[in-house]
């Protein structure tokens, strides 16, 4: 009878320890702690290009990540990128002039939607939309303009 | 040459005959598994013989493993002045294909051939015939147990060579190394999803405790009941589960990430 105790216990042990790494997995290692979705509300962006971005790009204003991209669909209409934003619902108070563009974090990063807030007294609501934004710098597009303009120049 | 058709021809009957044993093995094996939850303490002893007895295996490789990639990927990522993504690279390599992979390689060669071992024996010793002239079910009573224990114990041991890897390599690179203790764990926590990575692991590991103990078992009851023929199935066990394990590795990483 000592035997099988010893033996629940070390079983009971194992399991716990392997559900001890399941939920160490599940909270430290992944982003599953960090954002949910229900606490968060959404704006539409839209832009004439959002280049690298991602769903689940972060959205941060001031340098503080403050939400994430939830969707990214073209308008075939208006031939633009419309981009949704879901944002953490204590950060209620962003003007609805507020600026969104498409930022990339450092030279190679992965790129972000940055809000910079405008002076406006109305507040952002859900299903709100930011009208004035800002597109991504197409890396290419640049060297290209510059290497055309050092041509023009050379004339 | 007409004889070298014979015998390929006689070798894929084989190989076929024997795969719908296996196959009709398993639903007998599964089928039984009804009768193990009423008697929880057989599926307990054989937790302890299948997990317990390999938790140490698992977590001092899983603690190695994990120390290795801090020190490689701490090699490589620091030529691109990227040491902060230490955390991503370990933690996503273990996470997805690692931790699963090397844990159920682990699994078959510990718990495995233990396990056709030990049933080889039963049989050998006929063990298994005096069981069912007592009326007794060897499948429901012997194999169903075992399954369902290395059923359970796979996602857990899988979990905790995932979990005891990625301290590792946090060690070795912050510890050791110098990367950040902080960055290796924002890096980390913002790009692994837990939908994507850390439930398919789940579900990889999940798919090869199944298939690691099927063949372990089934090798073991089809075994030829002399020493030579459990030895033979118990080296069989090793080889086919690495294949069966490396195999369906690539299956199921093309069909979770194939998108990304």
């Amino acid at each position: 009878m000592q035997h099988t105790n010893t033996q629940d216990t070390l079983v009971g042990l194992f399991v716990a320890s392997g559900i001890a790494g399941l939920f160490f997995l599940a909270l430290q290692v992944s982003n599953l702690s960090s954002f949910t979705e229900h606490d968060s509300y959404t704006v539409t962006a839209r832009f004439e290009n959002s280049g690298g971005l991602k769903v689940k790009s972060p959205v941060s204003s001031a340098g503080v990540k403050i939400g994430q991209v939830s969707s990214i669909t073209f308008d075939p209409k208006t031939y633009e990128s419309v981009v949704k934003l879901s944002i953490d619902k204590q950060y209620n108070t962003l003007p609805d002039d507020t600026t969104a563009s498409v930022f990339t974090a450092g030279l190679l990063g992965e790129q972000y939607v940055n809000l910079e807030a405008g002076g406006s007294e109305e507040y952002l609501k859900d299903g709100g939309k930011i009208e004035i934004t800002q597109s991504a710098i197409i890396l290419e597009k640049a060297i290209g303009q510059f290497l055309f303009k050092s041509a023009e120049e050379k004339k | 040459m007409i004889e070298l058709l014979q015998q390929l021809g006689k070798n894929t009957r084989t190989g076929f005959t024997k795969l719908g044993r296996g196959t009709f093995f398993l639903l007998q094996t599964i089928a039984g598994i009804l009768s193990v939850l009423p008697r929880p303490r057989l599926l307990l002893n054989q937790m302890y013989s299948v997990g317990v007895l390999s938790f140490l295996i698992i977590t001092i490789s899983g603690l190695f493993v994990g120390m290795v990639l801090g020190l490689q990927g701490y090699y490589i990522l620091s030529d691109f002045g990227a040491e902060e993504t230490l955390g991503v690279m370990v933690a996503a390599s273990l996470v997805r294909e690692l931790g699963p992979v090397v844990s159920a390689l682990l699994f078959a060669g510990r718990a495995g051939s233990a396990l056709t071992a030990e049933i080889g024996l039963m049989k050998a010793t006929e063990q298994l015939s005096g069981m069912e002239m007592m009326a007794v079910d060897p499948i429901k009573r012997i194999i169903s147990p075992r399954f369902l224990a290395g059923l359970l114990s796979m996602p857990l041991l899988a979990a905790l060579f995932s979990a005891v890897g990625i301290i590792g390599g946090q060690m070795v690179g912050s510890g050791m190394l110098g990367v950040d203790e902080g960055a290796y764990w924002s890096q980390m926590q913002a790009n692994l999803d837990f939908q994507d990575d850390i439930v398919n692991g789940v579900i990889k590991s999940i798919v090869f405790g199944f298939v690691a103990s099927w063949i372990a078992l089934f090798e073991g009851y089809d075994a030829i009941p002399t020493s030579e023929g459990v030895s033979r199935a118990t080296t069989r066990t090793v080889v086919n589960s690495a294949f069966s394990i490396l195999g369906l590795d690539f299956i199921l990483t093309a069909l979770m990430f194939g998108d990304n």
